[in-house]
């Protein structure tokens, strides 16, 4: 049994690894080989034919499109991307240095945001119907349907303008003190978790509902089970796959979040470092947050569908 | 503990049998930025270019509805003209997608194993890259003009609509009728367009109005970054970017075009929830 888990999750990492090869072909194509001539781009339309093939060579754009692509994944894959465009160092010390800033800006959020979603969607199933719930699935459809820069501002306005807790737009990650911490990190990780509690909320939710619906619950109610215990032994075992998908899920979603969220507050993390190589078209340093950004999700895609194989047997036999 | 925990039968259904005072209120502000988006601009005095005679930022007035903005211009006048682009790059964005994954989908239903097979790998590829990242790579590539906004954003959401299409249509081409069809010899543009068009319209539309509701979220999510509609011509996410230096100050300048996206989305939503008959939410 354990055997055939173990098959099914190396099927889903093998499947995972083949999407980010076409998945860097996408890239590669959309930003090196569909808008032309970077060389000519460069220099502009009053080029002399020299100099441009000089910048060619010199850009490595005289070899065909495949063998420019085959160069660029072995140079992604030995950990050196090429050189910015735009600052000439290295894109990968340019990672280096925001990189740590985006995984502790996600680790604070998830840590946040995961027990109080799971606490709630799995309150406001249980008192379904009820004030609480309407409350809370209100405002987390509010919450989902604007987009993440509107619950920034909503949070500036509120937390920095009208009660003056925290500094309006932080700039720059501070960790002189507790204080000063909390203080730079308070706005993003605040906003992130409004719009990941809300959509992790409305799944957890739903597939508690979803148990609370099966026969087998009618059966622990007859017996006399009290709501609570009926709830947290009996429905939520049964929905800890997709919990644990809807978890999986919403990690993926804050990638997305996080471009807005750094952008807004002046984070120095990769998101806002790619949104900036994206003004400047600095297209090595583009492609290589995609390809960060991509592997990243397909991880987290990947980690969502092996939850809901070990978690529900009925999908190892699909 | 009462009997609200109990697993109740669904009272909605019996409310959704007719169409509540919040879906007319939804209905009614959608209508209203429909409107404003026809019509709107010219039915403004301000054209919102002129700027000078009033002050930055200043409050909401008899003169500026909704204050001025980072230039001394009408908010007003500026949000009204930003519906135009708001409303129409992303509702043709959305048609394109929806349009597009309905017709491959069908193509899908009604061909033989292999051009499914192909389509649907090659819609796959597509959604294994996070949409904004899609959009933020797209916009590097070829800039941000108005038809590469509209293309990514189909692009974007062409494969849910597809897989939603595609899942609806496989079903209707198993029914008999079908069979039926093909065995008179009807064609296979026929068939699609014909046979199994007519009966997955219905989910399409109420999934066409949630994938509005993303693409507005998308393009207005790009235009703040910068990288979305370009001044002079502004979207509301530009709005909110313009005007972001007013945001220590509270100013109308930012809260009202923040509304404006707030009160068009959370409309759709409602909207399409509130609807009788099968929520198109309910079914997934």
């Amino acid at each position: 049994m354990n055997l055939l888990i173990l098959r099914l999750a190396l099927q889903r990492v093998a499947l995972a690894a083949v999407s980010l090869l076409v998945v860097s072909a996408l890239v590669f194509a959309i930003t090196a080989v569909l808008p032309g001539d970077a060389a000519q781009a460069q220099l502009g339309q009053d080029a002399t034919p020299e100099t441009l093939a000089a910048l060619r060579h010199q850009m490595g754009l005289d070899v065909p499109a495949p063998v420019r692509y085959g160069r660029w994944l072995a140079g992604l894959l030995r950990g050196q991307p090429g050189e910015s465009i735009v600052t000439h160092t290295p894109v990968a010390d340019m990672l280096a240095s925001r990189l740590p800033n985006s995984l502790l800006l996600a680790a604070i959020t998830v840590v946040v945001a995961v027990p109080l979603a799971l606490l709630l969607g799995i309150g406001a199933a249980m008192y379904r119907g009820s004030l609480f719930d309407r409350i809370v699935s209100s405002a987390a459809v509010a919450v989902v349907s604007v987009p993440e820069f509107l619950v920034a501002t909503l949070a500036v306005l509120v937390f920095a303008v009208e009660l003056h807790w925290l500094p309006a737009l932080s700039y720059g990650v501070s960790f002189d003190s507790p204080l000063k911490m909390l203080r730079s990190f308070a706005m993003p990780v605040l906003t992130l978790c409004c719009v990941m509690v809300a959509q992790m909320m409305r799944m957890t939710r739903a597939a508690v509902i979803d148990q609370l619906k099966a026969p087998y619950i009618e059966m622990v109610l007859l017996k006399g089970a009290t709501p609570m215990r009926t709830v947290l032994a009996h429905a939520l075992p049964n929905a800890v796959g997709p919990i644990a998908n809807a978890v999986a899920m919403t990690l993926s979603y804050l990638l997305g979040g996080v471009i807005i969220v750094e952008t807004i507050f002046n984070y120095p993390g990769v998101a806002s470092l790619m949104v900036d190589g994206v003004t400047q078209r600095d297209m090595p340093l583009v492609q290589t947050c995609a390809m960060l950004f991509c592997a990243a999700y397909l991880l987290l895609v990947t980690l969502a569908d092996i939850c809901s194989i070990v978690a529900n047997p009925r999908l190892r036999y699909r | 503990m009462n009997d609200a925990t109990l697993p109740v039968p669904a009272p909605a259904r019996s409310r959704r049998a007719r169409i509540g005072p919040l879906a007319w209120a939804s209905a009614a502000v959608l209508l209203f930025w429909l409107v404003a988006a026809l019509v709107g601009p010219s039915l403004l005095s301000d054209s919102g270019g002129s700027m000078g005679e009033a002050a930055v930022f200043a409050p909401m007035s008899a003169a500026h509805w909704f204050g001025t903005d980072f230039l001394g211009r009408d908010v007003f006048a500026r949000v009204v003209q930003g519906t135009r682009y708001t409303v129409g790059v992303a509702l043709t964005a959305t048609l394109l997608a929806s349009g597009m994954g309905t017709l491959l989908a069908l193509l899908a239903a009604a061909s033989g194993r292999w051009i499914d097979a192909l389509l649907s790998r090659a819609v796959d590829t597509l959604t294994s890259v996070p949409g904004k990242m899609f959009a933020l790579i797209m916009v590097a590539a070829f800039g941000s003009a108005m038809p590469t906004l509209v293309a990514t954003a189909a692009l974007i959401y062409l494969p849910g609509a597809y897989r939603i299409a595609r899942s609806l249509a496989v079903n209707i081409d198993a029914m008999d009728y079908v069979t039926v069809a093909r065995t008179r010899g009807e064609g296979r543009l026929y068939i699609m367009l014909h046979e199994i068009l007519p009966n997955i319209v219905g989910p399409m539309a109420a999934d066409l109005g949630l994938r509005f509701v993303y693409v507005v979220l998308l393009l207005a999510s790009l235009s703040f970054l910068g990288l979305g509609v370009q001044p002079p011509a502004a979207d509301w996410g530009s709005l909110v970017r313009e005007n972001i230096g007013a945001l220590p100050l509270g100013s109308a300048a930012i809260v009202m075009p923040a509304l404006a996206i707030a009160s068009l989305t959370i409309a759709v939503n409602l909207l399409i929830d509130n609807l009788p008959g099968r929520s198109a939410r309910g079914e997934r």
